[in-house]
């Protein structure tokens, strides 16, 4: 008997030329496409050393890109939060008609190409647009100005936090608010005091990865942006500008900005996994 | 409960987006500048000069926004409502198709002396040291196995011009005949391996990426290469026979008519006439038109070549953008034939 | 107190007609309105005026636009190279999946936390940081160029390269939770009846991750079809060759062409709303394969 499971063991298990075979061939595929990537952004970047890379983060264009970023997924991310706050609450606590199709429509911006996501709005709010006329009197700028950029900020990260949290919510199911409500707690304080608790570090999942992709978009904001130096360029722009200036030290020097930027991003990822990965929606807790 | 709490925030977001809005066209002071590729470092000097000089003039703290790109995009982002006070385009087309959607009055090109041109350029080669394949002329670029680098006429002004260039050599050449012009253009298109959609890109693809054998470019873009790259790595060729660009410049009259700066505006354009602005432009590899303005250093700077003009050759810009470059034309035919 | 509750019941909130079920959580009507109006400014009314702005061409202008050679071979770039990215991660991403789920090595869990760089990496600094790689003067470009006399950069190549790495992490990230939660009885059982490790692993295994791989598949390469980013930096945008749909869009509408640029957007939206459909379908089907 202790033969035969000794056995059917090794069957079990490959031999072990063949597991470091494949380790070193998975290692290989993602030190090729992952980690040399990453690697050639920092080595352009410093290529002239510290003080040249330090002197094109200084450069007031580069300055003013690194603060019209941030503005943008200042507003864009708060609204998409309160947004997919307010979508997994109506589709996690209620059942209606109609359902399925509202999530299929929050999902639709997943699969846009980011090119046409830029595209509408100039075909909405440019001055042969829809609208466009009207603005123009009114005296309203809303492409090529901050409006552009957010909105079509807005509609590429539109999914990520709604995304996150109705599963998280569906999974939670509705007792605990009910209990509440039956207890005399008015809406407003069963979701503070019950539902955001249960969900904090879901919601801070996705707005984490909302938050990177707010910051990095580059197709669609490339559409609306106009490319006003120190105005309308957002980093990733700003990154293309640099390049196509034969500025390749400054355009890497910023790439490296947005790199280490996404690294953090899966740094604080991975530890919300780590450590509230019991917290975070099913199709989070496998990795 | 929840309503009372929710509806002011929303409320408030929806104002700061409008307030944004509103107030990024309202702001006067600053002129916006929409230009195309290679001028990148001419204004960025050029700029500091005039605001230097409005200051002294006016008292007046004066910025210059500048936006780069593909002459062709750079027009549709300003028909489609970006607020530039001035356009300083690769050529006269780009503009003509700004003034047709109203923004400019149609006669803008003898508001200002010289077609509304201050500086004029040429297409010229830019190929690696020692010409390795012996590049001399136009009918070195469609050898088989030569590689040449140019951006797309579709979306860059620089294109068009260099493509103009060669169908005119091309038709001279030939006693007239449009069709082996044609046939000309077609085989030199087979040639090419990129199409970048503005001059710069084609610039960085032959530089850089160090992709072709030659490189149709900007006579400034030409010389900035050389500045950037070291004369070691690059020659410039100048062919027998090229196209007098002339790149065009203009008021936006109903931008600056809403935001009040028309007189800004016109000053900065007619800066471009002054000795300082004929100097300036001298110094970035442009042709000045009054090369006397320029000052005696910049006298040889230029090679002589035989240059022709789009309104000789072609019938005016229009005509030439109609036959070659709208959609179904002559461009399309050929790069569709490839 | 909940004696009190039951006798005094709470009023159910109905929502009108929409609501299948009574509850008594309030705020279906705030937070439904909340999200339908948002979702119609943000997303349905720019989409409407796309489909408005394509309409307006007509049957006839529609056909014109579409059915030339350039538009059609752009598309035949994206969607060919975008299929072969997602064909590529499909075999890699499950050996790393495999390597990550069943062996243990130094490093794993960092390792497997940076599977989702692709995700979190501006596109624009992996177009440049790719090109710069690939480049025949860059790192791996010029060994290529001298070993193989390969191009990379600026050929179709190039572009499969930029969508393999955006698609990494779909693979990845689908077949992984599948294959941690596969029972392993059923190993046991296949090898117990005599198979080979490989036979096990092409008839027990692989079956139970096919749902999961497709799906990783069809994500992989639905972002590779909408790409933009991380390719016109690398691809040369030769038309006809290495010219993407994305880049053919922002080409059309730096011509003044808009009704051309709609209608190839149109386009593209159709096959992204197919492609989400059949997603849809898959999913389905692979929850009830494996009904957890």
């Amino acid at each position: 008997m202790p033969g035969e499971a000794h056995a059917s063991r090794s069957t079990l298990v490959e031999p072990l030329w063949l597991r470091a075979a494949l380790i070193v061939a998975a290692l290989a595929f993602l030190g090729l496409f992952l980690l040399l990537p990453l690697t050639v952004v920092f080595v352009e970047a410093l290529k002239r050393g510290v003080g040249a890379y330090w002197n094109a983060l200084q450069e007031p264009d580069a300055l003013s890109a690194i603060k019209l970023t941030l503005m943008t997924a200042g507003i864009a991310v708060p609204l998409n939060l309160l947004f997919g706050v307010c979508a997994s609450w109506c589709i996690a606590k209620f059942d209606f008609h109609g359902k399925h199709l509202l999530i299929t429509l929050i999902d639709l911006p997943f699969s846009v190409s980011p090119v046409i996501s830029g595209m509408v709005y100039v075909l909405l709010f440019g001055l042969n647009g829809l609208l466009g006329p009207w603005l123009r009197e009114h005296d309203v700028q809303i492409i090529f100005a901050l409006p552009g950029l957010v909105l079509a900020t807005i509609f590429v990260t539109f999914p990520f936090v709604a995304r996150e949290l109705i599963p998280l919510m569906q999974e939670q199911g509705t007792e605990e608010e009910e209990a509440a409500i039956v207890l005399g707690a008015s809406g407003w304080q069963t979701f503070w005091r019950v539902t955001l608790p249960n969900i904090k570090w879901g919601l801070l999942y996705g707005v984490l990865l909302c938050n990177a992709r707010a910051m990095g978009e580059f197709g669609a904001v490339s559409v609306v942006s106009g490319h006003i130096r120190g105005e309308t360029n957002t980093m990733p722009l700003h990154v293309e500008i640099l390049y196509n200036e034969y500025n390749f030290v400054a355009a890497f020097a910023v790439a490296s900005v947005l790199a280490l930027l996404a690294l953090v991003t899966l740094a604080a990822k991975t530890v919300l996994e780590w450590r509230f990965g019991h917290e975070l929606a099913a199709t989070r807790r496998g990795g | 409960m929840l309503s009372i709490r929710f509806r002011p925030l929303l409320v408030a977001a929806g104002v700061a987006l409008a307030a944004l809005g509103a107030r990024a066209a309202t702001t006067s002071e600053p002129i916006l500048n929409v230009s195309y590729d290679p001028t990148r470092e001419f204004y960025t000097e050029f700029n500091q000069l005039f605001a230097k000089k409005w200051q002294t003039e006016t008292g007046e703290k004066l910025t210059v926004k500048q936006s780069h790109g593909g002459s062709g995009k750079q027009a549709r982002s300003v028909i489609d409502g970006l607020a530039a006070d001035v356009v300083t385009l690769a050529l006269a087309y780009d503009v003509d198709a700004i003034a047709d959607a109203g923004l400019i009055g149609k006669d803008w090109i003898k508001r200002l002396p010289e077609n509304s041109a201050p500086y004029t350029s040429t297409i010229v080669f830019l190929v690696r040291k020692g010409n390795p394949k012996q590049i001399k002329d136009w009918d070195d670029l469609i050898k088989p196995g030569v590689q040449v680098i140019t951006p797309n006429p579709k979306t860059s002004g620089g294109a068009r011009w260099n493509y103009l260039a060669a169908w005119a050599y091309a038709r001279e050449k030939n006693g007239g005949d449009e069709g082996k012009a044609k046939e000309f253009v077609q085989k030199l298109f087979k040639n090419v391996p990129v199409l970048d959609s503005g001059a710069r890109g084609s610039t960085v693809t032959f530089t850089q990426r160090e992709l072709g054998d030659v490189l149709l470019a900007w006579e400034n873009e030409a010389y900035l290469s050389l500045q950037e790259f070291g004369a070691d790595k690059f020659e410039i060729v100048t062919p027998s026979l090229s196209v007098l660009a002339e790149p065009s410049v203009a008021v936006v009259d109903s931008v600056v008519d809403r935001k009040g700066t028309r007189k800004v505006a016109e000053a900065y354009l007619q800066f471009l006439y002054t000795r300082e602005g004929q100097e300036l432009a001298a110094k970035h590899y442009y042709r000045p038109r009054h090369p006397e303005l320029a000052g005696a250093q910049y006298a040889n700077r230029f090679a002589n070549v035989r240059l022709v003009t789009v309104d000789q050759a072609f019938g005016g810009w229009r005509e030439a953008q109609k036959q070659h470059f709208s959609d179904g034309g002559v461009f399309d035919q050929i790069s569709g034939a490839r | 107190m909940s004696a009190v509750s039951l006798a005094e019941p709470v009023p159910l909130h109905r929502g009108g007609t929409v609501l299948m079920r009574p509850t008594i959580i309030p705020g279906f009507r705030l937070t439904l309105g909340i999200t339908v109006t948002y979702l119609s400014v943000i997303v349905l009314l720019p989409l409407a005026a796309l489909a408005v702005k394509a309409a307006g061409l007509g049957f006839g202008g529609l056909w014109t636009a579409l059915a030339t050679e350039r538009v059609l071979s752009a598309f035949k770039v994206s969607f060919g190279l975008s299929l072969v990215g997602a064909a590529v991660n499909a075999v890699a991403g499950l050996l790393v999946a495999w390597v990550l789920v069943r062996y243990r090595f130094p490093g794993k869990r960092i390792i497997d936390a940076f599977v989702d760089l692709p995700f979190a990496l501006p596109t624009a600094v992996a177009g440049i940081a790719l090109t710069a790689l690939y480049a025949p003067n860059g790192w791996v470009g010029a060994l290529l160029k001298d070993w193989f006399g390969m191009k990379v950069a600026f050929t179709p190549l190039g572009i499969a390269i930029a969508l393999t790495f955006i698609g990494l992490p779909f693979v990845v990230r689908t077949v992984e939770p599948v294959l941690q939660d596969l029972p392993p009885e059923e190993e046991e059982a296949a090898a117990c009846l005599g198979a080979s490790r490989w036979q096990t692993f092409r008839h027990v295994i692989l079956p139970a991750l096919m749902p999961a791989l497709l799906t990783g598949f069809a994500l992989a390469f639905a972002r590779g079809v909408g790409e933009y980013g991380s390719v016109i930096f690398i691809a040369g945008n030769m038309p006809g060759v290495t010219e993407i749909a994305p880049l053919l869009i922002v080409i059309k509408l730096e011509q003044y062409d808009f009704a051309g640029a709609a209608a190839v957007g149109m386009l593209m939206l159709l096959v992204s709303f197919a492609m989400l459909l059949v997603l849809n379908l898959l999913q389905a089907w692979m929850r009830r394969r494996h009904a957890r």
